[in-house]
């Protein structure tokens, strides 16, 4: 993984230095609470319900071992024992003290980490395929141009106060896992007519409270020109992004507004003034992908002949080997989740202890690194399969081995009412309930491939509406109610989820859950999935049943 | 009125002029509008000449006449406002302006070191507390990750 160089280090040690001035101008009454919210937003750090929360940067979703106990020390000396991983493959910590978020952010500088740019209308952390690098279906490993954009956009001097958050994902395989449509700009490594690989550019994506699916604005845009093509969408954004409205000022609205053609057309018409000057050299892309080569695989893994053996031998192993972990393009190894979405304990959450008995797994078995994904679990991506038993009896006694990964419990849920100022409902007690309501693995197992996201508000940090279920709490005269979508997709086959009908009663919505479930289970097709048939039958059948019982 | 200018502390010698205020001698800035619409007679002015542009103006509409500017005031409505950091960037890299271009209005001096390496060479704070204070925050940091004007 990429190491920083002197550059890297003075920018993050010079930022900490900054921030700390700022914090202590703020504290000495010295900046005003306006000036200082958008600086410190800047920095990762929202005032919440209960106290500040601070966003570490998960650089798309990378992390070493002794980053990790970083965050086990911080979540321990700094918090309340415990962190937990967003969609944006970051990491928060809900319960810093104001005033000692600059020792945090020195303390994370001192292992190559920051919090800059992870709030704020600024371009935010670059999200990737967690698979990046050993997946089966990949073009191009896409973390070298995470990076390069990761270092583009940081401190960027011209786009730091933009009309609103602008978020960037990067996807190198075949099968999209980054979600890439629903995103400001999402890339496609992808192949020309002659073979070589360049960038399938998406614009205009996103979530929150209008989500569109975006739009190709260049099919193939070659390597050299990736920065001076973000620069010209940037500036034409920066100029022409709504001001007016903050529910209308992402880059979705602008380009609906002006129409892709428009939009398309003032951004080449920069980017003809633009393109020429700032390439990007092949020196300098080679020199990255250097950073990311394959670690040092054993050729002779695949002669292992226990990890079948332990299969036929551990129903319970083979069925965590069948859900918890994926194919790796270097036979003989797998790629491992760690499920942070164990029913006792609030989605994406971690304690102290599992992250440093994580580190040491990776240390172990994975050469030392962690991956964050966008559904809020991590990955070991490098494992023998001749170590896939002893990793799943320790991560077993960590409870972080349910066998869950892409089923109806591995839910992505928002902090809600419970942490967030801006929630109307809760969530993390909801996905307890259904957690509870759902607690036979075999039915779960039986349904299968599920996703269900659930967000507090209309922000949508959870990714409600492309959730194949998607729940989104809303406050009704200060109850809390819930409304249900169904068919959403953030994969290849891009969708937003349809509205089933008026807003379920909080005591009602793990009812409704199960109903919906039930009605796939008595009308499902042989081997058809639950995104499948809502696609087939639409939501009438659903319709008809969960809203029969209420 | 003082201000920085090239990091140092200097008196401000510029005068605006409204659109509906008399001419003054010296050296005068005015708004977009009534720079394109008395340019014949200013052209005639005996002092230098500077416009003031606000958010939402368009520095493509100077292009052509950038030679006859010494200053170009950028004239921040609120310091979340972007706009003028792509300006400025527009001004130095797109037009080559080689003049004063000045902060005004509400901008804050965290802002100065990315104002700094968007062209921007003058900042003229709203109150005189905050020039020390910019000086020493066009100095944040001493290194950067991506090419802009500075």
């Amino acid at each position: 993984m990429y190491q920083y160089t002197d550059t890297d280090q003075t920018l993050v040690d010079e930022r900490v230095a900054q921030f700390r001035r700022q914090t202590e101008q703020f504290l000495k009454g010295e900046l005003s609470e306006d000036h200082y919210r958008a600086l410190r937003l800047r920095n990762g750090v929202y005032i919440q319900t209960h106290a500040p929360l601070l966003r570490v940067a998960g650089p798309y979703g990378l992390l070493n071992s002794k980053q990790v106990r970083k965050l086990a020390h911080i979540a321990r000396f700094y918090d309340k024992k415990y962190c937990h991983f967003t969609t944006r493959q970051n990491i928060q910590f809900n319960w810093p003290k104001l005033e000692t978020i600059p020792d945090i952010l020195a303390e994370l500088a001192s292992v190559q980490m920051h919090s800059i740019q992870t709030s704020g209308n600024c371009m935010r952390n670059t999200t990737t395929d967690h698979l990046a690098g050993v997946c089966v279906d990949e073009i191009e490993d896409p973390r070298p141009y995470c990076e390069i954009i990761r270092q583009w956009t940081t401190l960027h001097p011209e786009f730091d106060y933009l009309p609103r958050k602008f978020k960037i994902a990067v996807s190198g395989a075949l099968h999209d896992r980054a979600a890439t449509q629903f995103h400001d700009i999402g890339l496609h490594l992808v192949k020309n007519a002659e073979g070589e690989v360049g960038f399938k550019v998406i614009v205009g994506g996103g979530l929150g409270r209008t989500p569109i699916i975006g739009q190709v604005i260049k099919p193939y845009l070659e390597k050299k020109h990736l920065l001076s093509y973000l620069e010209a969408i940037l500036r034409i954004y920066n100029l022409y992004g709504r001001r007016d409205n903050k529910y209308k000022a992402r880059i979705k609205i602008l380009v609906k507004e002006s129409s892709l053609a428009k939009f398309s057309a003032l951004v080449d018409k920069e980017w003809s003034h633009l393109k020429d000057n700032n390439e990007l050299s092949s020196e300098r892309i080679a020199a990255m992908c250097a950073q990311f080569s394959a670690p040092a695989y054993d050729d002779g893994a695949v002669d292992d002949q226990s990890f079948a053996q332990q299969q036929a031998a551990d129903q319970a192993f083979a069925t965590w080997v069948k859900h918890n972990t994926a194919n790796h393009k270097v036979s003989g190894y797998r790629a491992a989740f760690v499920s942070l979405k164990a029913p006792d304990s609030p989605p994406g959450d971690m304690t102290d202890d599992q992250l440093d008995a994580v580190a040491d797994l990776a240390d172990t078995y994975s050469f030392g690194e962690i991956r964050v994904t966008h559904r809020q679990n991590l990955i070991l991506a490098d494992i023998k399969q001749a170590d896939l038993y002893s990793l799943w009896q320790k991560l077993a006694e960590l409870k972080l081995a349910t066998p869950n990964i892409g089923t109806a419990t591995d839910m992505i849920c928002c902090p809600g009412l419970d942490f967030c100022s801006l929630a109307n409902a809760g969530s993390i007690g909801i996905a307890k309930e259904i957690n509870e309501a759902l607690d036979d693995m075999d039915y779960i197992h039986d349904i299968g491939d599920l996703k269900i996201n659930m967000s507090g508000c209309m922000n949508g940090c959870a990714h409600q509406s492309v959730g194949h279920i998607g729940i989104l709490g809303v406050d009704k005269k200060g109850t809390e109610w819930y409304q249900l979508t169904l068919g959403g997709s953030s994969e290849n086959n891009a969708a937003i989820g349809e509205r089933l009908g008026p807003a379920v009663a909080k005591d009602q919505i793990t009812q409704a859950i199960v109903t919906i479930l039930d009605v796939y289970i008595k009308q499902r097709l042989e081997e058809e999935s639950f995104l499948d048939m809502v696609n087939r039958v639409g939501i009438t059948p659903f319709k008809e049943q969960v809203y029969a019982t209420h | 009125m003082q201000l920085i200018k090239d990091q140092q502390i200097i008196d401000n010698t510029w005068q605006f002029i409204a659109d509906t205020d008399e001419l003054k001698s010296g050296d005068i800035s005015m708004p977009l509008a009534r720079w394109q619409g008395e340019k014949p007679q200013l052209l005639a002015h005996d002092g230098k000449l500077g416009v003031r542009i606000s958010s939402a103006d368009s520095v493509d509409e100077l292009a052509d006449d950038l030679e006859k500017l010494q200053l170009i005031e950028l004239d921040f409505p609120d310091f979340a406002d972007g706009r003028l950091f792509s300006q400025a960037w527009l001004l130095r890299g797109r037009y080559d302006y080689h003049g004063e271009i000045r902060a005004i209005g509400h901008f804050i001096p965290d802002q100065v070191f990315y104002l700094a390496r968007v062209g921007v060479n003058a900042f003229s704070p709203e109150t005189s507390e905050e020039l020390p204070e910019i000086i020493n925050k066009l100095k944040d940091f001493t290194v950067n990750y991506q090419s802009s004007i500075n």
